[in-house]
């Protein structure tokens, strides 16, 4: 059989056959032969079929031309083994209105990032790091857990292939899965939203865990499991940078009610594990998730001290995603089994909730693209959540739905980029606007400009509470 | 013994492309066949310089590993590990080329760990802002078009291809140049509906690897947008055994090291 297809190989391509097997290039001997042989023939007329042929390129017996080595000038090398790159960037922003608790601007700062990849036989170590000058907080001392300070650590981690079937990551390192477009309900790694809303690159949604990945594959299913030791919260919106609507004050808050939290954090006690189970069918991808761990930003009180809590939580989820209609369609649903509130009568305690998402990708025109979701919320025990909520406090509804929608428009050779990307929820009747404008000014210069605005009919509404924080930012960047 | 009867085969099969003038069809099949599916597999350093029309130049520098299914001339996969410029450094792009259907691709950002599942889009635009589109990358199906034998000249089959379906092409009619005894196209041209060539692909620089004529240094010209792109190709090799597990999640994650290198 492989004899068979050699010869149709063969056949279906015998010029190929005959250079391979008869002595390779033409002899210089030749190559005037041929050279001769042009000067004798007749140029053709142009307009016999609109031009002269093209004259044959170097290697097709036409005469070298002394081309740049590209490996020359590739700026890219390595050097000993050290793949290094980064960028040097500068980004401020201000608030467009003002907020009597934050600072007027919204961020202004100075920002380094170096990465070192290096292979070894074992395995490929990578590091991350960020200096940053961040005149907006007013601490700069360093916290690796939630980045403040002038080092945030993104990776410091090292990737083994200890047999053909497994591939382990140990160390620092941004972990994502899950099919939606900024919503996420089975990825519960976790998330900076504070550098999401103040308008940081994207890249900051994705806040790094301390963990260890072990990823397992088989024709039948691949499973990736994940073990952080100690728990990982969100870079949540505690006040220091962002005002939010705080329930016991009924009302907006920020610096002057930086909320304190307790967070569960004894090694190896208080640990996460999160798993997922994939494979492909076809051109879908399937996928089951579970996790076990915290709730990864505030969702419960200590009633005795007043610190926010992270009571304990575990999600079952699926999803899968496919072409369809000539774009990506996805699908993804979770359980979130509130641990510490079976039934839902704990008002200390966050409810159970059902989170359902679908979206839906394609191009609408050449260079534009459209992202369209929708996405739900629902309380578990609606009625054990009704009866045991103190008065006073603002009551959620049992089903909060959101509809997002990216547009993505590239122009002049992709050097500019204008996308748009809005969050609104018609049971809260409020939203979150995202606008932005990038232009590469060349290869290593990047502008952007963008903003992110809030708004809402409520004050108490999640996007809404934000409203203060409505921000225009602009950032200049350099990559190396 | 058995090389022998390969060479015989070879030199049967090389005496009979001589001889017998080949038909369009072949000439097409044996065109796409050099340009797109030489060996069952390849990979190559890609070094894409874009000249703007104002002479600004932006570079990609990215490694290409590509691996054939089984069966004739058909579907493809292709994995696309950009090393540079520094902002999509690591960037991995990776298409399933389908002849039946709209392609299935992928791209994972490092900096988020993110593996996007990519919309089909237009197969005629640009390819990394470049002007090659991703067809000219990936190879246009024979079959998008109608194809006649205008012209041989000394080194050059001339061939004109008119899409059969003019809505879904932005040019009127393309027109090759194929060498004939490689079956390379050594030149496009692309023309309006004015008859205008205003698009124009050039092999500028062929190279026998393992065997197969191997465009090492091409080019795209663009009037409409103005300027053009270069690649030069390096390090290509055929038939390593790329392995087909690599176009998967897996290799988007954690990247080839060795087949890239």
């Amino acid at each position: 059989m492989r004899n068979f297809s050699l010869f149709l190989l063969l056949l279906f391509a015998s010029s190929e056959a005959a250079t391979a097997l008869a002595p390779p290039p033409l002899p210089d001997g030749l190559q005037e032969q041929e050279k001769e042989k042009k000067k004798e023939a007749p140029a053709l007329p142009a307009g016999l079929f609109g031009a002269a042929p093209p004259s044959l390129p170097p290697g097709l017996g036409g005469t070298e031309k002394k081309d740049k080595d590209p490996a020359d000038t590739n700026g890219w090398a390595n050097n000993f083994g050290i793949n290094f790159t980064g960028f040097s960037e500068m980004r401020a922003g201000l608030r467009l209105q003002s907020d009597p608790y934050e600072k007027a601007a919204s961020i202004g700062e100075a920002r380094l990032q170096l990465s070192f990849e290096k292979e070894f036989t074992l395995g490929t170590a990578t590091i991350t790091a960020d200096a940053l000058f961040d005149p907006v907080l007013n601490s700069h001392h360093i916290n690796l857990e939630t980045g403040n300070g002038w080092l945030d650590l993104r990776e410091a981690s090292f990737l083994m292939r200890p047999a053909s079937f497994v591939d382990v990551k140990i160390g620092r390192q941004i972990l994502t899965w899950g099919t939606g477009d900024l919503l996420f309900i089975n990825d519960l790694f976790p998330k900076d939203w504070n550098a999401f809303f103040i308008g940081r690159d994207t890249e900051y949604l994705k806040a790094p865990s301390d963990a260890v990945k072990l990823a397992l594959f088989s024709d039948a299913a691949n499973l990736d499991v994940i073990y952080t030791p100690r728990f990982d919260t969100d870079r949540f919106i505690d006040g220091q940078r962002l005002s939010y609507f705080n329930p016991a004050l009924g009302g907006l808050a920020g610096q002057n009610a930086v909320i304190n939290s307790a967070r569960p954090d004894t090694w190896f006690v208080d640990d996460e594990w999160a798993l997922r189970l994939y494979r492909g069918i076809g051109t879908a991808e399937i996928a089951l998730y579970f996790y076990d761990g915290f709730w990864k930003s505030p969702a419960g009180q200590n009633p005795v001290s007043g610190l926010a809590t992270f009571p304990r939580l575990r999600t079952y989820g699926a999803s899968i995603r496919r072409p369809l209609f000539g774009g990506i369609a996805h699908l993804e649903a979770g359980f979130y089994d509130s641990l510490d509130d079976p039934s839902g009568d704990n008002p200390f305690v966050a409810n159970s909730e059902f989170r359902l998402l679908a979206g839906f990708e394609r191009e609408l025109a050449p260079e534009l693209t459209g992202t369209f979701q929708y996405y739900q919320e629902r309380l578990a025990h609606y009625d054990a959540y009704l009866a045991s909520l103190p008065s006073g406090l603002p009551v959620r509804d049992k089903t909060r739905h959101v509809l997002t929608t990216r547009l993505t428009k590239l122009a002049m050779n992709q050097t500019l980029t204008w996308s748009l990307f809005v969050y609104y929820s018609p049971s809260d009747k409020d939203g979150y606007v995202r606008p932005k404008i990038s232009y590469k000014l060349t290869d290593a210069w990047q502008a952007d400009i963008g903003a992110n605005l809030f708004f809402g009919a409520e004050p108490d509404t999640f996007f809404r509470q934000f409203e203060n924080n409505t921000n225009l930012f602009t950032s200049l960047r350099y990559s190396f | 013994m058995k090389k022998f009867i390969l060479s015989l085969i070879a030199v049967a099969a090389v005496a009979v492309s001589a001889h017998a003038a080949p038909t369009v069809d072949e000439i097409v099949a044996k065109a796409t066949h050099a340009a797109y599916y030489q060996g069952n597999d390849g990979k190559a350093k890609v070094t894409m310089t874009i000249t703007d029309k104002q002479g600004r130049t932006r570079e990609r520098a990215f490694t290409i590993l590509r691996r054939d299914n089984s069966g004739p001339d058909g579907p493809q996969k292709f994995y696309v590990y950009f090393r540079g410029p520094a902002d999509v450094a690591k960037t991995v792009f990776m298409v399933w080329k389908n002849t039946e259907s709209d392609d299935d691709r992928w791209m994972y950002l490092p900096a988020l760990d993110l593996v996007k599942r990519i919309a089909a889009s237009d197969e005629r635009t640009s390819f990394v802002g470049s002007h090659f589109f991703y067809e000219d990358v990936s190879g246009r199906g024979p079959a998008e078009d109608t194809h006649v034998l205008e012209e041989e000249t000394e080194h050059y089959y001339v061939l004109k291809s008119t899409p059969k379906n003019s809505g879904a092409a932005e040019f009127d009619h393309y027109k090759s140049f194929i060498h004939k005894s490689s079956f390379l196209p050594v030149q496009i041209q692309y023309f309006d509906k004015n008859g205008e060539n205003y698009r124009t692909y050039d092999a500028l620089k062929v190279d026998m690897i393992d065997g197969f004529a191997t465009v090492t240094a091409a080019r795209m010209t663009d009037t409409r947008i103005g300027g053009n792109t270069e690649m030069h190709y390096t390090g290509v090799t055929y038939d390593k055994g790329i392995k087909e597990a690599i176009f998967s999640e897996r290799y988007l994650r954690n990247p080839p090291r060795k087949e890239l290198r």
